[in-house]
C-alpha cells in the first residue's frame, strides 16, 4: 500500500509537468512568431496533453479512489499540483519558451528511455509511446537553441538572457525525496543522478554549439514537487480550470 | 456464431475520421480481437498520444458493430507495443497516395540535428523534386510539402518509429 501511494505521487508529478507545460505552450496558439512555429508549439502541446492523459489515467488507477483524468487535471487546488517550477514559468519571448522547452525535453528523453525498463508495466508502456514523440521535441528545441545562440546578436542575447533567467529552475528537475528513494530501492524507477548526468551532457554540447554559456551563478529555486509554486501558477490554473470550475463535470 | 473474421470484416468498414480513405485496419491501430467473458474485446492503440481521433474511432467502431448486430463489444485502449507508421498496410499506403497524402518513408535518426528533410515523392505527379515547407502540418502526424515539378502543395505522413 505504501508503495502504491509512492508510485501514485511519482506518476502525478510527471503528469503535472506535462499538463502545465502543455498549457503554457497552448498560450502561443495564434501568437507564434511564424505560422510553422505556431503549429509546432501547439502540436508539441497536444503531445504533452496526450501523455498527461495516459499518466493521469495510471495515477487514478494507482490511487483507486475513483477519480478520473479530468478530475485530476482540473479539480485540484494549487498546492496539490506537483510540477516543477520550470514548466509554469511564463512564456516570455520565443527564446524563453524555447530554452524552457529545451531544458525540459533534455530531461524527459533520458527519463522516458530509462522508464521503458520499469517493471511497472503501464508506466513502461507510456514511456515507450512517449519516447518517440519526445525525440521529435528535443530535436526541434535543440535546433532552435543553436539557431538563436549562433544567430544574430539580438537572438544570441535573448537566448543567453533566457538561460540566465531559467537556469535557477533547472536543478529542481532532479529533485528526489523519500518517494523516489522508496521506488528506486524497489527498482521501479531509474536513478535520478544518471538522468541528470545525461541531461548535463546534452545541455553542455548543445549550448557549446550555440555559443551560449552556462551561468556561473548556482542559485537554486525549488518547491513545486511539494506543491509550493511561484506566483504565476495561480493565474495559469485560473485559465486552465475555468470551464470545470464554472460548469463542474461539464463534457464536450 | 460470430467469429473473429466477422469482426475484422466489419472493422474494415470503419474509417479514420481525419483520413477517411483509410480504414482502422489500414492504419494499423487494431492490435488484437478476442472473446472475454462473452464480450468481444477490440484492442485499439493510439497513433500519437494526443491524437484527438481516438475517441471518435472508438465511438465509430462500437456504432458499426451495433449496426451489424454485435452489441457485446468493448474497445480497450492499449499503449504497448507502441504504434509505428510501419504498421500502415501496403494498401493503406496506396490509398494515401491516391488521396493526395505522401505515405511515410524511412527518415534519418532524430538525434542528428539539422538533417535534410526526408526525400518524398509527390503523390500527384510522382516527381522526387519536392521541398518541405513545414515540419509541422495540418495534424500532429503530418508535415507540409510542395512539389517543385507540378507545384502541388501536399501533406506528408511523417515517419514515426
Amino acid at each position: 500500500m505504501m508503495e502504491q501511494s509512492a508510485l501514485f505521487e511519482y506518476v502525478l508529478r510527471m503528469s503535472d509537468d506535462s499538463l502545465i507545460l502543455a498549457q503554457r505552450l497552448g498560450e502561443w496558439c495564434g501568437h507564434g512568431p511564424i505560422l510553422e512555429e505556431d503549429i509546432a508549439l501547439t502540436n508539441i502541446s497536444l503531445d504533452l496533453i496526450g501523455q498527461a492523459i495516459s499518466l493521469y489515467d495510471l495515477a487514478a488507477d494507482l490511487e483507486g479512489k475513483g477519480r478520473n483524468h479530468d478530475q485530476l487535471a482540473y479539480m485540484r487546488y494549487e498546492q496539490e499540483y506537483k510540477n516543477v517550477l520550470l514548466v509554469e514559468q511564463p512564456n516570455g519571448d520565443f527564446a524563453m519558451t524555447m530554452l524552457r522547452q529545451f531544458f525540459f525535453d533534455a530531461f524527459r528523453l533520458p527519463l522516458y528511455e530509462a522508464l521503458m525498463q520499469s517493471p511497472v508495466e503501464q508506466l513502461a508502456a507510456i514511456a515507450a509511446k512517449s519516447v518517440k514523440e519526445t525525440r521529435y521535441h528535443l530535436k526541434h528545441s535543440s535546433e532552435w537553441v543553436i539557431r538563436m545562440g549562433d544567430g544574430t546578436d539580438e537572438s544570441h542575447k535573448r537566448a543567453q538572457d533566457a538561460i540566465d533567467h531559467l537556469w535557477r529552475y533547472t536543478h529542481e528537475l532532479f529533485y528526489v525525496d523519500a518517494i523516489d528513494h522508496a521506488l528506486l530501492a524497489d527498482g521501479k524507477i531509474p536513478n535520478m543522478e544518471t538522468i541528470q548526468a545525461k541531461w548535463m551532457t546534452t545541455v553542455t554540447s548543445i549550448l557549446q554549439e550555440a555559443t551560449l554559456e552556462i551561468p556561473k551563478n548556482n542559485w537554486k529555486f525549488e518547491g513545486g514537487r511539494e506543491g509550493r509554486h511561484s506566483e504565476h501558477m495561480g493565474y495559469l490554473l485560473a485559465d486552465l480550470q475555468y470551464m470545470q470550475r464554472a460548469y463542474p463535470n461539464m463534457e464536450w | 456464431m460470430v467469429r473473429e473474421v466477422d469482426i475484422l470484416k466489419i472493422l474494415n468498414e470503419v474509417n479514420d475520421p481525419e483520413i477517411p480513405v483509410l480504414t482502422v485496419l489500414d492504419l494499423g491501430v487494431i492490435q488484437q480481437i478476442y472473446l472475454q467473458e462473452q464480450y468481444w474485446i477490440i484492442e485499439l492503440t493510439p497513433t500519437y498520444s494526443g491524437c484527438p481521433a481516438m475517441q471518435q474511432i472508438e465511438v465509430d467502431i462500437l456504432a458499426k458493430l451495433t449496426e451489424k448486430g454485435i452489441t457485446n463489444a468493448k474497445v480497450k485502449h492499449v499503449l504497448s507495443p507502441a504504434w509505428t507508421t510501419d504498421w500502415i498496410s501496403v494498401e493503406g499506403r496506396q490509398k494515401l497516395r491516391l488521396y493526395g497524402i505522401a505515405p511515410p518513408v524511412n527518415e534519418p535518426n532524430k538525434s542528428v540535428l539539422f538533417s535534410d528533410p526526408p526525400k518524398v515523392a509527390c503523390p500527384k505527379c510522382n516527381s522526387h523534386d519536392t521541398k518541405m515547407v513545414s515540419l509541422f502540418g495540418s495534424t500532429a502526424c503530418k508535415a507540409h510539402y510542395q512539389c517543385n515539378t507540378c507545384k502541388e502543395p501536399f501533406d506528408y505522413f511523417k515517419c514515426l518509429k
